[in-house]
């Protein structure tokens, strides 16, 4: 039965991490997302974008079970991490963002230490068998963040403290710090400089090597940079979803042109 | 005859205001660009008249009285009236009253019946005058508010300014009160102190505020130690304290992180109603349930325990605050931002976790603030204690004793005839000056911390 269902996934789902089949979701009476399929694969930077409204921030709260804070919220579909239904009733929520991380489109940092709120979630799953270990987890983190050299000398400061674009590669840090399989992140670049932009540009480049790293933004360019696939979203539909390079240049669809071009958004 | 006065300033208000502001909309219809818009104009004239005829109306009322009574008094021969003592002098007052509303008991004398009849006739010219006055105050100023509409003149800055200034004076008004009944506070206290030393009243342990009633009693010096009183006080805290925070926190918590919106829906208004329960229906909860059930449990487990003790008032009193406590953690937990709830939960929290580690931090001074002033509630607190604590001061901490505390025992040291030249009456005040200042330092400690706390989250 297990083997079946591996060698099953070895055929049909190739490289597929997520897959979405049939994503409905509304907000009380507002039909948000409407039948929405989609493949997320590993090792690989898939970029959704579309104007605001549209339902990205919805999807990807989809993907690591945030709507289920919201009461209102009920999300219809099927959607698979590794072949295996997040939505199952085996599956623990808590476990599940254990694995998908999340970076927020406004900075979020606990009003802790910078250090603690890096560790926090390292803590919280038990990753660090010592201080030791858990120093080197919060450097490596902040490292990869870019923002270690402007927090080293006062990792035990409060982390609402910093500027909102420190803020927000703090909150990077905090996420990658748990070592999730999948990061997901909207609009992470919205409060930074081009210059930290860059760099957490760099950094998603990077985190591809290990995760599959699914990024909101509302900047084309960014999603040409950073991404191999891109999905449209309009109006709750995912319009069209392929290779970001064909996307950008070739779009198929009447209503991603008009977006590309600036007619509709 | 005030009503007539009110209606009259109402009117001449009203009317103030309807002349100005025809007038300048009149202007305006000539052609002329008027500075201000002509309601300013209206609104000017009302102001004009309606706050000095108010003012007039209101020291009319304050100073009739005594204006009367003194012109009343004048003439009686000095020796039945203007030699007596203040006591006395009250009852010829009350009793010439007494016949002037028609009530005459026994046969009174002729200058006491003289008097009445000056009485009455002295209400009636008072009131028409002042219905007089009232009139010409308000045709003056209307008349003056009239003239002084033109194209130039700014009315709107003369209205803002009256209204800035009536303003500054509702917030002055609260101001002078703190400080009139402080001060008032103080006096009597110093007055207390001369007849009993402070260190006596301070770190005395002796609660017997009795005073000889005849100056030959032996048996009656009395003694104003109020350290029992206080640490009664403390103890009560105390225990209201221990019962409220915890429920009231989990309370706040249940609400806040884990209730259905269909439980909240029913808990919370009944959390209002448990606050709004008047704090006598809490006391004679505490007397005839709380503490007859305590002793029966005692009773049952073999140990004594007095009809008031101090763990029944307490406990009551530790209910009583549980919807304070609560709503103000409630408070403070939602005020903590839905995007710290998100941040946690997608690391891979737990709603306990991400409560105990990053929403209850955030909140903790919003709480502790709250948590103070519930304090200063309870040792403030009077009708609970007065109904189940006791009223002999013991200097003692076990909660089953009874108790009693400082502000049971200002009722009781004010009950009853009162004059304000013995130390017995005067400790009222000394004690009500301790509390207020025991108070003060708390809700200055908690407002600290809220204020704290509103700065992290803006
Ligand atoms: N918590 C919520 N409760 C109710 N409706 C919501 C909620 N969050 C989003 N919506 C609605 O769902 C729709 C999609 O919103 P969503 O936040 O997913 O858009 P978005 O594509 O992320 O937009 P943006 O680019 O502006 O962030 C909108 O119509 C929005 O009003
Ligand atoms: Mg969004």
């Amino acid at each position: 039965m297990n083997d079946m269902t591996k060698v099953e996934r070895d055929l049909n789902m190739s490289d597929a991490k997520i897959e979405a089949r049939g994503v409905n979701l509304h907000y009380g009476t507002n039909h948000a997302l409407k039948d929405v399929s989609i493949e997320i694969a590993d090792r690989t930077v898939t970029s959704f974008i579309g104007p605001s409204g549209c339902g990205k921030s919805s999807f990807l709260r989809c993907l690591n079970r945030m709507n289920d804070t919201i009461d209102i919220c009920r999300v219809t579909g099927q959607i698979m991490l590794d072949g295996q239904d997040i939505n199952a009733a085996s599956v623990d929520p808590v476990q599940l963002r254990a694995q998908i991380g999340m970076v927020f489109q406004k900075p979020n940092p606990f009003p802790k230490s910078i250090y603690d709120n890096v560790a926090y979630g390292p803590k919280i799953h038990g990753l660090a068998k010592s201080k030791a270990d858990m120093d080197a987890i919060v450097e490596k983190a902040l490292r990869r963040a870019a923002i270690w050299d402007e927090v080293k000398d006062r990792l035990h400061e409060p982390g609402t403290g910093l500027s909102g674009g420190q803020q927000q590669r703090l909150c990077i840090a905090r996420a990658i710090a748990t070592e999730p399989e999948v990061l997901l992140m909207d609009e992470p670049c919205s409060a930074l400089d081009p210059i930290a932009t860059a760099q957490v540009e760099e950094l998603i480049d990077e985190l591809r090597r290990d995760y599959a790293v699914v990024i909101v933004t509302h900047s084309m360019q960014q999603a040409a940079r950073v991404s191999q696939k891109t999905a449209f979203f309009h109006l709750g539909h995912l319009v069209e979803f392929g290779d970001t390079g064909r996307l950008f240049t070739t779009p198929n669809d009447p209503r991603t042109e008009s977006y590309l071009t600036g007619r509709i958004g | 005859m005030t009503t007539f006065a009110f209606a009259l300033l109402f009117a001449a208000s009203v009317f103030g205001y309807a002349w100005n502001r025809q007038a300048a909309s009149s202007l305006r219809n000539d052609g002329q660009r008027l500075h201000s818009l002509s309601g300013f104009h209206g609104l000017y004239s009302f102001l004009c008249v309606s706050i000095p005829v108010f003012v007039l109306i209101l020291v009319w009322l304050v100073f009739q009285g005594s204006v009367i009574d003194w012109l009343v008094t004048a003439p009686i021969a000095p020796e039945n009236y203007a030699t007596l003592e203040t006591g006395p002098k009250q009852l010829v007052l009350a009793e010439i009253k007494s016949i002037a509303g028609g009530r005459i008991f026994g046969t009174p004398e002729d200058w006491k019946l003289a008097a009445a009849e000056r009485l009455i006739q002295l209400r009636t010219m008072s009131a028409w005058l002042l219905l007089a006055a009232v009139f010409a105050l308000a045709v003056t100023q209307v008349l003056r508010a009239r003239r002084r509409v033109d194209a130039d003149f700014r009315a709107r800055q003369g209205a803002e300014r009256m209204i800035l200034g009536l303003i500054q004076f509702c917030a002055i008004f609260a101001v002078f009160v703190t400080v009139g009944i402080v001060f008032s506070l103080t006096f009597e206290t110093i007055k207390f102190f001369r007849m009993v030393p402070p260190l006596e009243f301070l770190f005395g342990l002796n609660w017997e505020p009795q005073i000889p009633i005849r100056a030959d009693q032996i048996a009656g010096a009395g003694a104003f130690g109020w350290l029992p009183v206080i640490v009664g006080t403390m103890v009560i805290t105390v225990i209201a304290i221990l019962v409220a925070v915890p429920t009231g926190l989990l309370t706040a918590i249940y609400l806040n992180e884990f209730a259905s919106s269909r439980a909240r829906a029913i808990i919370k208004p009944i959390l209002e109603i448990l606050s709004g329960i008047p704090t006598i229906v809490y006391g004679f909860f505490a007397v005839l349930v709380v503490a007859p059930a305590m002793r029966q449990f005692g009773a049952d487990l073999g140990i004594a325990i007095s009809p008031n003790t101090a763990l029944a008032a307490g406990s009551v009193m530790g209910v009583m605050l549980i919807p304070f406590i609560s709503s103000f953690a409630d408070d403070a937990l939602s005020a903590v931002p839905q995007s710290l709830r998100d941040g946690a939960l997608a690391l891979g929290a737990t709603r306990g976790e991400t409560m105990l580690s990053v929403l209850f931090p955030a909140a903790i001074p919003g709480i502790v603030g709250g948590v103070l002033l519930a304090v200063s509630r309870a040792i403030g607190e009077t009708m609970i204690v007065v109904m189940a604590a006791g009223l002999i001061a013991n200097m003692t901490l076990n909660p089953l004793d009874s108790v009693t505390t400082v502000t049971v025992q200002i009722v009781t040291l004010l009950i009853g005839d009162t004059s304000f030249d013995n130390p017995k009456t005067l400790a009222a005040f000394a004690l009500g000056m301790m509390l207020f200042l025991v108070t003060l330092v708390i809700n200055i400690f908690a407002l600290r911390i809220v204020r704290k706390y509103r700065e992290i989250y803006d």
